[in-house]
């Protein structure tokens, strides 16, 4: 049974390292719904939230074959349930549908989305939540035209997982021994 | 220990180029042959190569993809890393064949490849190809030079990589200002890297589950692989077999780990292997995978696959657990140390009866497949039966090499060995054209064994070039040629699946006699049983290198088989 996972991959800082971790998934066929990449709280460590829909057992397999890598220190997956994710969307809507307190004013205001800039002919929105907000302001504010929309991959922290300093003191020390 | 003699005789600050700087650093890792292809991008490593020639050899093969099984040979034969040079593009991409086949049969390889100056990289430069990101999928791992400083921990790294853990093929691509580039050369090796954890720790919990899953067993049975060799742990395995009396079946990685004659070996695995210990892999108790990853050829149906059985699978590598088979107690770490200690708080036992089921269905298979093939009643040769005449004339010490197809098949079933790393194929990539290289690689690496390629006609052809590096080096390896003038195997699968419509698997072969002897090479034609005792003394005997052509079976079978989506206990003998 498909369901959908967050997986978080942990890895040395490094050129091509991306590439390796897509390789997992392409090998095996599987779309990548989502995927962010940032630093993470340690320096020279990175970390890649991907998210996919597949069947646990899968992804299980996925996740060791990522650890498999040299440069990848740590890859851990979730569901929903144990992470708390969020992704950011932007919108540039004509300013001049939203001047004058109308409909599309009271759409903004009722998703709670911040104004960050207004020019002559153009304002642009921003979004943070679950796919389904950002997906529902969208969809409100097409009928008013959009000029352009972006939204981001998930960005997830996860609820019952180690410390990453606390993996990479283990891992550190497992190779002085 | 050995570090430590390294760091003190470690070569401090000389000022040399970046190609110097690789050759010097290859001759800190104890490299003392390395096989490969010159071209622009690679040159000044060649160069750097002409002075160093009394300390580091440089075979020239007749293509990159020979350089790559010939050093697979050479590591597979000795146990050290085997180390190719190549140039940028064309040379570069010659090599994947061969890098694919060391990282899905966990070969240690270091590929060096030129690569076009840092300048240029990503212009569509002249014999510029991305090669960091053709091999991402089929290196262990990769990288990128642009500077000559990185030269000397690159290579350190390259090494530690490809032979610690589960080894593989790593490549290092130097772009050519690197190699230009001064450099202070000084050299440590590599001995650690927290992203990378190459043995997991046995655990004691695990071992003691297992340990009683094997103490309780009725009929266990053990399955190995190349893991065993990697380890070095053939003692260790046959301790542990013998103290609890376990059978013992092997994939065609494993081969030759374990004596053929040892009471407990109870044969091959997989498609084309052993009667009984298919059959017995879903009558099992217990079943203990060593070293070992459960290819589809060795299981057949995986949902029709050892589900009575209880599952142990010993492992260095986390994630070949539960990859195909779902196990009950995974052991991880390395097979010498794991075997150690679970041979030691296991219970002395023995299976008699058990042991008698896999006699019972040997004697079987003996008689509608084995008998026949090794005492064929027809005029016409089988590839069993020149196999069967080289182990009675050899002592079964010989390195058997091949290629793949039929006479693969039949090879591995049929030779007889009696010590470890004698068997060099290709097993998971099932790659045509690796037998003659890989020979010739084998043969550099143990000069003091004999070493037998034995080759089929169609993958003979496809790296044929590599003669030219037998009669260039004066390589003494010994060639048996079994020709059926076809592509054998696949023909095989046409006749029993495709109606016999053999499309393209007909071969008109040229005089293969003429063709060795434009290369100097001695070579024997076989086509009548009367002459092949005495053709296979004659090449067993000479000192130099060797041809000999058999003329086999045109349309002869390998059995026992079982078909592909079948389970293994539905092998059939015919
Ligand atoms: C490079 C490559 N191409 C194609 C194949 C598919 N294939 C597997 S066995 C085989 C036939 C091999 O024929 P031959 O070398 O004559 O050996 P035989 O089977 O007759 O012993 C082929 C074409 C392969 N394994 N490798």
């Amino acid at each position: 049974m498909k369901k959908r996972f967050t997986v978080s991959v942990f890895t040395e800082d490094i050129v091509g390292i991306l590439n390796r971790v897509t390789i997992v998934f392409t090998r095996r066929k599987i779309n990548i719904e989502s995927i962010a990449a940032s630093e993470s709280e340690i320096d020279g460590i990175h970390r890649y939230t991907i998210v996919v829909s597949e069947s646990e057992e899968l992804v299980r397999k996925v996740v060791l074959q990522l650890e498999r890598q040299v440069e990848v220190l740590k890859a851990v997956y979730h569901k929903d349930d144990e992470v708390i994710y969020q992704e950011i969307a932007l919108y540039k809507v004509p300013t001049n549908v939203l001047a004058g307190g109308g409909e599309a004013e009271k759409i903004v205001r009722s998703h709670f989305a911040r104004v960050l800039t207004v020019e002559p002919d153009f304002t642009v929105l921003e979004k943070t939540g679950h796919h389904s907000e950002t997906q529902l302001l969208f969809e409100e504010l097409e009928p008013y035209g959009i000029l352009e929309f972006v939204r981001s991959g998930r960005i997830a922290i996860t609820k019952p997982m180690r410390t990453l300093r606390s993996i990479v003191n283990e891992l550190e020390l497992n190779n002085t021994n | 220990m050995e570090t430590l003699e390294k760091q003190i005789t470690k070569t401090k600050n000389k000022t040399m180029t970046g190609a110097q700087a690789v050759v010097q650093s290859l001759i800190e890792e104890g490299v003392d042959r390395i096989f490969g292809y010159p071209g622009g991008a690679i040159m000044p490593v060649y160069d750097a190569l002409y002075d160093v020639e009394d300390k580091l050899t440089h075979v020239l093969t007749r293509h990159e993809q020979g350089a790559t099984h010939a050093a697979q040979g050479y590591a597979r034969a000795t146990g050290k890393t085997g180390v190719c040079l190549a140039t940028s593009g064309p040379g570069a991409t010659n090599l994947i064949t061969g890098i694919a086949d060391a990282q899905i049969d966990s070969t240690p390889l270091v590929c060096i490849t030129g690569q076009v100056k840092s300048t240029l990289l990503g212009s569509d430069a002249f014999q510029e190809t991305d090669v960091i990101g053709i091999s991402m999928p089929v290196t262990k791992w990769n990288f990128q030079v642009t500077k000559a400083a990185e030269i000397p921990e690159a290579i350190a790294k390259a090494f530690y990589i490809a032979r610690s853990g589960k080894p593989g093929p790593v490549l290092l691509d130097i772009t050519k200002d690197a190699q230009f580039e001064k450099v202070d050369f000084e050299y440590q090796p590599f001995v650690s890297m927290r992203s990378y954890q190459p043995v997991p720790l046995a655990d004691h919990v695990k071992l003691k589950q297992a340990a009683e899953l094997i103490d309780q067993s009725k009929r266990p049975l053990v399955l190995f692989g190349q893991g065993l060799i990697l380890s070095n742990a053939e003692e260790e395995f046959k301790t542990f077999i013998e103290k609890a009396g376990l059978p013992a079946a092997w994939t065609i990685m494993g081969l030759s780990a374990l004596d053929s004659e040892h009471p407990l070996n109870v044969g091959m695995l997989g498609m084309h292997g052993n009667y009984a210990p298919n059959k017995l892999t879903n009558e099992c108790d217990v079943l203990i995978a060593v070293g070992m990853r459960f290819d589809d050829r060795v299981t057949g149906d995986l949902n029709r696959y050892a589900k009575q059985a209880k599952v142990i699978h010993l492992e260095i590598d986390p994630a070949e657990i539960d990859k195909n088979v779902k196990t009950d107690v995974a052991i991880l770490g390395d097979a010498k140390e794991s075997l150690k200690q679970l041979t030691r708080i296991i219970n002395p036992n023995s299976h008699f009866q058990w042991l008698k089921r896999f006699r019972t269905l040997e004697k079987e298979e003996y008689e509608v497949v084995i008998n026949k093939e090794l005492n064929p009643d027809s005029d016409q040769l089988s590839m069993g039966e020149v196999v069967h005449c080289i182990n009675e004339r050899s002592d079964g010490k010989s390195v058997i090499v091949t290629d793949v197809g039929q006479h693969q098949m039949v090879a591995c079933r049929y030779a007889r060995f009696r010590k470890s790393k004698s068997m060099i194929t290709s097993g998971g990539l099932g790659t045509m054209g690796f037998c003659l290289p890989a020979a010739i690689g084998a043969k550099m690496g143990a000069p003091e064994k004999q070493v037998i390629a034995i080759v089929g006609d169609g993958g003979f052809q496809m790296t044929i070039q590599e003669l030219g590096t037998i009669f260039q080096n004066d390589v003494p390896v010994k060639i048996v040629l079994l020709n059926n003038e076809f592509l054998g195997m696949v023909r095989q699968w046409q006749e029993l699946f495709f109606e016999k419509r053999y499309a393209s698997t007909h071969m008109v072969n040229p005089d293969f006699q003429t063709i060795v002897s434009g290369y100097n090479i001695k070579s024997r034609l076989v086509e009548d049983r009367s002459e092949l005792k005495d053709a296979v003394q004659e090449m067993l005997d000479s000192k130099e290198s060797f041809f000999l052509e058999v003329r086999v079976g045109k349309e002869n079978n390998v059995f026992p088989m079982v078909p592909t989506g079948a389970s293994v206990s539905e092998i059939r003998l015919k």
